[in-house]
């Protein structure tokens, strides 16, 4: 089989079968567990202007639809917008092909019609770990899209999975339980295409103010960045 | 010998009296067969749906409008309807075949088809689980379904007559609990949501 390195790297460029002996079991069912970045992102929103009846702060779920985000957050006061960015991303009609031959994305087309907000517009953004699972092509221009719309001080909370979580690890929904709390529920349909390291993930965010690292024990590191 | 009594002279049967035999109404009192029969037939009398009832409009699958859409009554759309749609004070269905690309003002509206374009509901809005809407949606109460897909933003609104609650409080350690806005507690969160106004 090679060296855990070299079977990592297979994996990462999906030279791996997932029927392989290597294959884990799916957990199913859904799971909460503590998150100490969201309470700090919660805190953070409040130098912003949280609760304020005129102007309500804006947030952007990049998350599929979650009947639990939006109670929650609106609950707060928040103005919520959601864009499954996931969901958009496998669209066949953004797919297209580069001169080599090989499948790519219409990126024009895709920002046309997805996350085209004036600059500045959000206030917070909640992006999971959608970066972990988007198509490599996607990966930095909606990074960098996500800079464009974020308003200067505000948070963007992300998650990262780290190389522990295995090859096999399921998509999942979050869904925000309490101000420390997510609940995890699995979902079918997309598969962890790469694992960020702190620095890629420090040059990706390069144009943030500040990025603050927890991470957790179950091979999740959340991550805030400020703009 | 015995003495053979009137009734003994009958023919012997394990089955008990039929229904059939003896007419209904006796029936459903004697026998707890058809007294079980005969509720389903009282509940098959149809409870009209809301597209089924009368004070309703009702739009099919195999329409398709262009422009402009105003009433003073429900209206249930299974329809290709594309402008704008003014119910005012009445309440919208639009139908698990309804493709909408209009912006719509309502009392209420329920989307089970797919609707693109902007929702202004003075009560409320309920996506259903076969919902797709892309657009913004301005309500006081918000009810979405496990599986809706939604793409926008959600601006729930208060309700100017109702007396303004106290301001809602925010977590000042990590752990605090946010589950104490009432509208989250309202349903759980697999079923979909009621979102009280603020």
């Amino acid at each position: 089989m090679g060296s855990p390195n070299h079977t990592f790297l297979r994996w990462f460029r999906g030279g791996l079968d997932s029927a392989s002996p290597a294959h884990k079991p799916v957990p199913v069912g859904k799971t909460s567990r503590r998150c100490t970045a969201l309470g700090d992102f919660i805190r953070s929103l409040r130098p912003l202007g949280i609760g304020n009846e005129d102007e309500k702060l804006r947030i952007l779920d990049l998350g599929p639809t979650s009947p639990a985000n939006i109670a929650f957050l609106t609950g707060m006061g928040l103005h919520v917008y959601n864009e499954d960015v996931l969901h958009a991303a496998r669209d066949p009609q953004y797919r297209s092909h580069n001169e080599d031959g090989s499948e790519g994305m219409d990126l024009p087309r895709f920002f046309r019609e997805n996350l085209d907000y004036p600059q500045g517009k959000f206030d917070a953004i909640l992006a999971w770990d959608v970066l972990d699972y988007l198509p490599e092509a996607l990966v930095g221009p909606l990074v960098e899209r996500l800079a464009y719309v974020l308003r200067s001080h505000g948070a963007l909370l992300a998650f990262f999975h780290t190389k522990d979580a295995g090859a096999d690890l399921p998509y999942h929904r979050y869904r925000l339980i309490q101000a420390d709390t997510v609940e995890l529920d699995p979902r079918q349909g997309f598969r962890l295409q790469r694992i960020f390291q702190n620095r890629h993930i420090e040059n990706m965010f390069k144009d943030f103010a500040s990025r603050k690292f927890f991470l957790g024990r179950d091979n999740l590191r959340e991550v805030i960045l400020v703009r | 010998m015995w003495k053979a009594r009137p009734e003994d002279n009958k023919p012997m049967t394990s089955n008990p009296p039929q229904p059939s035999q003896t007419g209904a109404a006796s029936s459903a009192a004697a026998s707890p067969t058809t007294s079980t029969t005969m509720p389903p037939k009282d509940n098959s009398k149809p409870v009209p749906s809301f597209s089924e009832r009368a004070d309703v409009g009702h739009i099919g699958k195999s329409v398709v409008i262009r422009g402009e859409l105003t009433g003073n009554e429900d209206l249930y759309l299974d329809g290709d309807i594309e402008g704008t749609i003014d119910l005012r004070d009445h309440k919208l269905v639009i139908g698990p075949n309804g493709k909408i690309k209009a912006s719509i003002t309502a009392r209420e509206v329920v989307v089970h088809g797919r609707l693109e374009g902007n929702v202004a509901a003075t009560d409320r809005v309920e996506l259903k689980k076969s919902c797709t809407l892309i657009g913004d949606v301005g309500t006081q109460r918000i009810m979405i379904e496990d599986g809706a897909f939604f793409k926008g933003a959600i601006d729930i609104k208060e309700n100017p007559q109702r007396s303004k609650p106290a301001a809602p409080s925010f977590p000042t350690g990590a752990g605090s609990s946010m589950g104490s806005s009432p509208a989250y507690n309202a349903a759980p969160a697999s079923q979909g949501s009621f979102l009280d106004p603020k």
